[in-house]
């Protein structure tokens, strides 16, 4: 292989996919852009998921581990109400006066407390569902050839994010069912599968929405919730100021109610699936966009969901994202309209705006300028060592302490994708890349990831670097840290 | 469905809140008139609600907007009385003896420009000091830093010292050199690695060279990073609970204090804490709302003695990018809105006082009928402080840091 040819394999796999591995150079071969395009023809299947339970199955679960919590929590409170009874001895009328409001705290206290220690017997089983969750996935991203089809699944699900700090059962879960299983499809599927998702419905405060004139709405004081018909506009499809009105939204989110899920509480088959709950439906039609919907049911927000999927508008959001993540911060315009005429013209078919990507010469010209985010640096990070398992608890902890903390963005709109967001943290990776360092430095060899892994296509500075330091672990964190490995 | 907990997680503290951002120079105005003034910016990332935060009980319509939900002087938790028609939420208990006191002000019915209702276009508005979203990439505090004429650098080894923090605040970014803080966990690589990498870097990479350069510098200006983090002995960073909260943003505002009052510190500084987005089960009396509100008040006592002798020359300003609707909505919260507060606290404060031009709660008074009018413009309170405490121009204020406000006249009087 020609050096610019071995360049070229290198910045794909920097670029589009997950970073290089022993032995991804060669499966890139002589024509990257077709290699990559090959890898979204092969199916986005995780086998290793077999085993990891449904986002409906993994939320009954925790909710059935909280009923157990209370139910123990009470019992153990009664239990010690009633041993302080026993235990208060005999008083005057007027001792008991004086001290029943100190003693009444005290025993307060107690039976908190061992109703807080009962419970905590019992622990929480979303967190080891998101660990297993989190391990099938990175091993996968560890495991990929070159990892474009994957950057793309953590691509959407960034951009149709949830977070784990409010659903921690159903996060990986939503993931592989909703995003997943449609990134390669269409996007109105796509926008389809995540708006009706149980996790996302629970995230942007959905469930209990309801129509004022609803038969639920007219019994009770409570009603409508805006959030989430807000952000399917400005995040999910149109993008921000694209002349949506709050009329809209609020048309929109009367349109949603009733989305919601099946107690699981009641249901221990189909709790936490979706449901469309017509009670606390707002009857009759809406207007959203200047367009009428007259449907009943959920078939009105499906109507309202497939326009916006199909509005221009969409196509230069989502095509912009696209290209600012894979390219540059800025992207080039003509890559950019290059995607959304491709999105426009096949209706949204997501493989095919991403061929459209890695077939313009635009998205190959630009130096590697790119701050990886951290996540994707971790990944890279690991996969050049070869190693293609992971202790869950310690590489979501070190997402956490780079400020990217898996499925756990602070708001709706995802992690940001731009080097001013990020760069202030590099110090912070520094002290990652040393303690990853200080674990791998009697197997990995920095020389042969520079030889092996990235065919030498690195800078003479970094190589000379490495050669000149002073253990192998010092070697492996400037390797790691090394400009060729941070950008893309 | 249960009411959910929306208190932020460990990650959201550490990269959302707590981090500080400050600048290294001294203003030189202020010093020639021999004055050594501080300046903290607080972000409320999220929207606060400022009715939820200082409830204007003396309103005839204040009760049938909220209800049950309302803040009143005779509830189960009362608020705490601030003149005869506002009151402050009973969390709040040292904002209440610092405003009695003179040393808190509160701004009521205050707005950016922005008018529409996203979070992200709405913190763009307030931290880049410009009448639109997406217009600049600079903040407006960077701005007016830059426009300060340095009156000494405060460490002399640079101006630049580190970023640890993961997301830097669009309010400090630009041209005028900051460094961050964040409470830090993991043992740092040895002073050699870094010194070897710095040395790559500024044969590879000159933006990863100064972002590196910048790290060391405050590593070496002591700030001791890793000592006192609160959250070090948590290795399974689960979401904490209110104590830990309250724990984490006392201890992030009183180390940003700590650096503040240090006589070779910096003098500017800006931070920010998540979590006010409070759609579902507000709480202001009890909740949520009641237990953040409670934490930032820890923040403020933090602040006030870790401050020490600086305190009677420090102003803080407590910002949020708009507030929330005036009516509980159909899931017990607010949705976003527009008018709200900001609390102006410190020694160097002329305050007691709650500063509002009160537009009322009937429907047709509210903005778009749904929530509190805004009547003053933020940028005023904004520039009141940058041109009375820090001593930048009006011409200035007008035209840099708040380009296009020239009708907006800076409000005077804030500054004691």
């Amino acid at each position: 292989m020609s050096s610019s040819a071995k360049a070229d394999s290198v910045l794909a796999l920097h670029r589009f996919g997950m970073g290089p591995r022993p032995g991804s150079i060669a499966a890139v071969g002589t024509d990257p852009r077709g290699a990559l395009i090959a890898e979204l023809d092969r199916p986005l299947v995780l086998n290793a998921a077999a085993s990891l339970p449904s986002s409906a199955k993994a939320y009954r679960t925790v909710a059935d581990a909280n009923a157990r919590r209370a139910a123990r929590a009470k019992q153990a409170q009664q239990q010690a109400k009633k041993q302080q009874i026993a235990a208060v001895p005999v008083m005057s009328e007027a001792q008991a006066q004086t001290q029943g409001q100190a003693q009444g705290q005290g025993e307060k206290d107690a039976a908190e407390m061992a109703a807080k220690q009962a419970a905590d017997a019992i622990p929480d089983p979303g967190r080891p569902i998101y660990l297993q969750e989190a391990k099938v996935r990175t091993e996968a991203a560890l495991a990929a050839d070159i990892g474009f089809a994957e950057r793309l699944v953590w691509f959407w699900s960034n951009h149709f994010c949830v977070s784990a700090n409010r659903i921690q059962s159903m996060s990986g879960a939503y993931e592989r069912e909703a995003v997943r299983a449609n990134a390669l499809g269409r996007f109105v599927d796509l926008l389809l599968a995540v708006e009706g998702h149980p996790a996302m419905l629970f995230y942007l405060d959905n469930l209990g929405s309801m129509g004022a004139n609803s038969t639920a709405g007219i019994n009770r004081s409570s009603g409508l919730n805006e959030n989430f018909a807000r952000e399917i506009m400005e995040l999910h499809t149109l993008g921000v100021r694209t002349g949506y009105t709050q009329d809209d939204v609020i048309s929109f989110a009367n349109v949603l109610t009733g989305w919601t899920l099946v107690p699981p509480g009641d249901n221990p088959e189909h709790g936490g699936e979706f449901t469309f709950n017509p009670r606390l439906h707002e009857p009759g039609g809406q207007t959203v966009l200047g367009k009428r919907y007259e449907q009943e049911d959920a078939e009105q927000g499906r109507a309202v969901l497939r326009d916006l999927a199909a509005h221009p508008a969409t196509a230069t959001h989502v095509a912009t994202k696209l290209a600012r993540h894979f390219v540059a911060d800025e992207p080039p315009p003509a890559l950019v309209e290059k995607m959304a005429k491709i999105f426009r013209d096949t209706e949204g078919d997501l493989k095919q705006v991403a061929v459209a990507m890695v077939s313009s010469d635009e998205a190959w010209r630009g130096p590697p300028s790119k701050l990886k985010r951290p996540s994707e640096w971790g990944v890279g990070m690991v996969r050049a060592t070869g190693i293609t398992t992971v202790d869950p608890v310690r590489f979501t902890g070190g997402q956490e302490l780079l400020g990217e903390g898996l499925w756990r963005p602070s708001a709706p709109k995802g992690y940001p994708d731009d080097e001013a967001s990020w760069i202030d943290g590099v110090g912070r990776r520094l002290d990652i890349a040393n303690n990853f360092a200080e674990r791998v430095a009697t197997t990995a060899d920095p020389q042969v990831i520079i030889e092996d892994v990235f065919a030498s296509e690195i800078a003479p500075e970094v190589k000379q670097a490495v050669g000149r330091a002073e253990s192998r672990q010092q070697a492996l964190a400037l390797l790691f840290m090394s400009a060729d490995f941070q950008r893309r | 469905m249960g009411v959910v907990n929306h208190l932020p997680t460990r990650r959201e503290l550490l990269v959302g809140s707590g981090a500080l951002f400050a600048w290294s120079q001294m203003p030189r105005i202020a010093r020639a008139e021999g004055r050594d003034p501080r300046l903290l910016v607080i972000v409320l990332r999220g929207a606060l609600d400022g009715l939820g935060a200082v409830a204007p009980v003396g309103d005839p319509d204040w009760i049938s907007l909220r209800g049950d939900r309302a803040l009143v002087l005779d509830g189960k938790t009362p608020a705490l009385p601030l003149d005869a028609f506002f009151a402050l939420n009973p969390a709040m208990p040292n904002l209440h003896r610092l405003y009695k006191s003179g040393k808190a002000a509160i701004v009521h019915a205050t707005a950016t420009p922005y008018r529409e209702r996203s979070h992200f276009d709405g913190q763009d508005v307030l931290e880049s000091g410009l009448v639109k979203p997406g217009m600049t990439s600079s903040g407006w505090l960077n701005r007016a830093l830059l426009a300060l004429e340095s009156g000494g650098r405060v460490d002399p080894r640079g101006s630049r010292a580190l970023g640890i923090g993961s997301v830097t605040p669009l309010v400090v970014r630009g041209s005028a050199p900051v460094m961050t803080w964040v409470p830090q966990k993991l043992l740092p690589a040895s002073e050699d690695t870094q010194n070897r990498l710095l040395d790559l870097y500024q044969h590879t990479d000159p933006k990863l060279a100064s972002v590196l350069q910048a790290r060391m510098r405050l590593a070496s200006l002591g700030g001791a990073p890793g000592v006192g983090d609160p959250m070090s002995d948590d290795p399974t960073l689960a979401p904490p609970g209110i104590a830990r909260v309250r724990a984490y943003f006392a201890e992030a505002a009183g180390t940003a204090a700590r650096y503040l009052a240090k006589p070779d510190g910096p003098r500017v500084g800006a931070m920010g804490f998540v979590g006010w987005d409070t759609h579902i089960a507000e709480g202001a009396a009890s909740g949520q709302l009641y237990n953040l509100l409670g934490a930032l008040d820890g923040a403020f006592a933090a602040i006030e003695s870790n401050m020490g002798e600086a305190w009677r020359e420090t102003v803080v300003a407590v910002v949020t990018e708009f507030g929330r609707t005036a009516r509980i909505n159909g899931t017990q919260g607010t949705d976003h809105g527009t008018g709200t507060v900001a609390f102006l606290i410190g020694g160097g404060l002329n305050g007691g006082r709650v500063i509002a031009d009160w537009p009322g709660m009937k429907p047709a008074q509210l903005f778009e009928d749904r929530d509190l009018r805004p009547t003053t413009d933020l940028r005023a309170v904004l520039k009141g402080l940058l041109r009375d405490h820090l001593r930048v121009e009006e011409k200035v204020l007008a035209e840099v840091v708040f380009p296009g406000s020239a009708d907006v006249k800076p409000m005077g009087g804030l500054v004691g």
